[in-house]
């Protein structure tokens, strides 16, 4: 892996004043779409790159913005529903417009963005402002042309996939066939036909007859990326299963359960509320998996159910604090993982607006930081250290001195180059690698 | 590992109190903290009951968290009530568990400990466990830690601790709720160590009760079926809502 000051400096956007809630690249990377706790949808364009201008090199620019979803109040149950975006997928892009699923908690929604660059001009019935000319004046009759106008992004809600979920939306995944989705609540998985909205197919239910009897949840889903056959689903109990479709209707039975035993020596009345895997991504090969659960990221084959191929550790020092990490909630954090492009790095987010990243080959990490220093325009980023006690560099921080209320929660990788987006509360960091754009 | 650092520390400062305290250190500190812990989580699921929609996944495991402390108490067998003539001794120790809490809690932010048992004067921030603990002492006795008796009060006393958290739902009274959770953002660190003995890790050789900690699969009891179905109770109105 290079050294982390190639990276070039960051942009750093301020997307708006609400936390952001999801980071997603497109298929091509050109596009990246923000979702925030206000229900609003931030689309960024990457620019082309230009010799006249080098410093603005495949910099990103806002391209659009939208109000995806409002709160709701549920009538029936006296609760409000919040507008919160959880997660957005674009789907594969089969003309020139571009779509993407939005979801709160209980209400997905298809949006389609159009560009409009020309406009038509010389009606004979409107004038100008679209107002009704008076026949009288009409003389002769004219063709309209098409004559080019600024650009307008144009986003159209083309779909909303309502009443489908009884408990919260936690991850919707776009099926490789193109047609159809999944979308994941606490206690079920909905497939759904992309063109349809009045139903959508349960295919895995674990809710237990008598609800005392709950002890486990779903707490993420993804398609296989080629098998159009295949998904996964994570457990807050650390387990992985992944399901085909051919075997039955209700997938209820797995195919494939992945699940590391329990380690007796690190056994604490935690060691459950750790193991919940927050987020399972495919990589890009589809040979493998990747699991986040409180202090580890997980690599898992999936030819071996026993336990994953590799295991790296995120922020091992807060084992010894997780009981006050339980007192102030944050140990029910749910922190996302990503794959770059090659599969051959891994990515997390950490507190303190750290994240990191795992080179599965070189097997060396680095923790970086997502700040305002860095983002200056001669700032080096440089790798950060958290200390244990015991001997303490200059720049170190000390575990004791980590803010917590900074977390990221949500990275994102683009699917070819070294290019990441980091959300950092209610800011986005760009980084890209220099030395690609050296090359142009 | 706690109990041992704590004996320490206190052979450092407070010599004369370290004998009336070293009898209950090894044998009740595991269980102080544990019971600490299971305080934590009810309190903890009785806010997310107040919260617009609760988080069913925090709920689920905050719930098998407290499955599990239960579990474990029983198998030690300090899952127990107190026996009604022994009601007037509870909530002296009841102030002396939360005062050992408090006073482990000051030692580690360096300020003087707690002069020592007679002066149940809690401080500190860990002192906002004090009133959940306290509150329940007068109502119901019986959940001293120390006390044993049948399986039929285990059910009450449990049931009892029940009670009071869907009353405090009941009355939704926000003041009352904001003066009891005010401080329990504040300095959580100091709760670590008072807490770490529940950590990975060693734990206090000669109570042979802590062993269950590490134990696979704890068996079930009549007892602990029933405290186990009253638990069940609280998961399902939480999820039903």
């Amino acid at each position: 892996m290079r050294e982390a000051d190639t990276l070039r400096p960051p942009q750093l956007m301020e997307v708006s004043a609400d936390i952001i809630s999801t980071v997603e690249f497109n298929h091509t990377g050109e596009l990246l779409a923000t979702g925030d706790k206000g229900g609003r949808v931030v689309i960024f364009q990457r620019e082309p790159e230009s010799k006249n201008a080098p410093h603005s090199q495949g910099e990103y620019d806002v391209y659009s913005t939208f109000q995806s979803h409002e709160p709701e109040f549920d009538y029936l149950k006296s609760l409000e529903i919040e507008e919160k975006i959880n997660k957005i997928k674009w789907l594969p892009q089969q003309n020139a417009a571009h779509s993407l699923l939005s979801t709160n908690d209980k209400t997905i929604k298809l949006w389609k963005i159009t560009e409009r660059d020309k406009r038509p001009e010389g009606y004979n019935l409107k004038d100008e402002e679209g107002k009704l000319k008076d026949l009288s004046t009409v003389t002769s009759l004219q063709v309209p042309v098409l004559k080019p106008m600024d650009l307008m992004v144009e986003v159209s809600p083309r779909r909303i996939f309502a009443n489908g979920h009884t408990y919260h939306i936690n991850s919707i995944s776009v099926n490789s066939d193109c047609e159809t989705y999944m979308s994941a609540d606490d206690l079920r998985i909905n497939l759904w036909h992309l063109a349809i909205t009045d139903r959508s197919f349960n295919i895995v239910d674990i809710k237990p007859a008598n609800m005392e009897d709950l002890t486990e949840v779903i707490t993420a889903s993804e398609f296989h990326p080629h098998h159009c056959n295949l998904f996964v689903y994570s457990s807050s109990k650390g387990s992985l299963r992944l399901c085909d479709m051919r075997a039955a209707a209700l997938c209820d039975k797995h195919s494939k359960l992945f699940e590391e035993p329990e380690d007796p020596s690190n056994r604490s009345f935690f060691s459950e509320i750790i193991s919940s895997v927050s987020d399972v991504k495919f990589s890009h090969s589809g040979r493998y998996m990747l699991t986040r659960d409180y202090l580890t990221v997980k690599v898992w084959d999936l030819n071996m159910e026993a336990r994953p191929i590799e295991t790296y550790q995120v922020h091992d020092y807060l084992r010894s604090k997780l009981c006050s990490l339980y007192e102030n909630d944050c140990i029910f954090d749910k922190f996302e993982c990503a794959w770059n492009g090659s599969d051959s790095v891994i990515m997390t987010g950490a507190y303190n607006n750290f994240f990191r990243m795992f080179d599965r080959n070189t097997k060396r990490d680095v923790t970086l930081e997502a700040s305002r220093e860095s983002s200056k325009p001669r700032a080096v980023l440089k790798p950060r250290r958290v200390c244990v006690g015991g001997k303490r560099r200059r720049d170190d921080i000390s575990v004791d001195s980590l803010d917590f209320t900074k977390k990221i929660l949500h990275t994102a990788w683009h699917p070819a180059e070294n290019i990441i987006a980091i959300a950092a509360t209610n800011n986005l960091y760009i980084f890209q690698d220099k030395v690609n754009s050296d090359m142009h | 590992m706690f109990a041992r650092g704590l004996k320490r520390k206190c052979v450092g400062h407070e010599e004369d109190v370290e004998g009336a305290l070293a009898g209950l250190k090894t044998v009740s500190s595991y269980s102080l903290q544990r019971q600490s812990l299971l305080d934590m989580s009810l309190v903890k699921l009785q806010l997310c009951h107040m919260l617009v929609e609760p988080n069913l996944c925090r709920s689920v495991l905050i719930a098998n968290t407290v499955r599990q402390i239960q579990e474990e108490m029983t198998q030690d067998g300090t899952w127990c009530a107190v026996a009604p003539q022994a009601a007037g001794r509870a909530p002296l120790d009841r102030l002396v568990s939360t005062e050992i809490l408090c006073r482990a809690a000051w030692e580690q932010e360096g300020a003087h400990p707690a002069p020592g048992l007679g002066n149940g004067h809690t401080q500190g921030p860990v002192s906002d466990l004090c009133p959940v603990t306290s509150a329940q002492a007068p109502r119901h006795p019986q959940s001293s830690v120390w006390e044993m008796d049948g399986p039929r009060e285990n059910r009450g006393s449990f049931h009892k601790s029940l009670d009071q958290i869907f009353e405090t739902l009941e009355t939704k009274n926000p003041s009352c709720m904001e003066e009891l959770f005010s401080d329990v953002d504040s300095p959580y660190y100091d709760l670590d160590t008072v807490l770490t003995g529940m950590m990975a890790g060693a734990r206090p050789g000669p109570c042979e009760g802590l062993e269950g900690l590490a134990a696979a699969t704890p068996g079930p009891s009549s007892s602990c079926k029933s405290d186990l179905g009253e638990l069940d109770h609280v998961v399902e109105i939480l999820v039903e809502t």
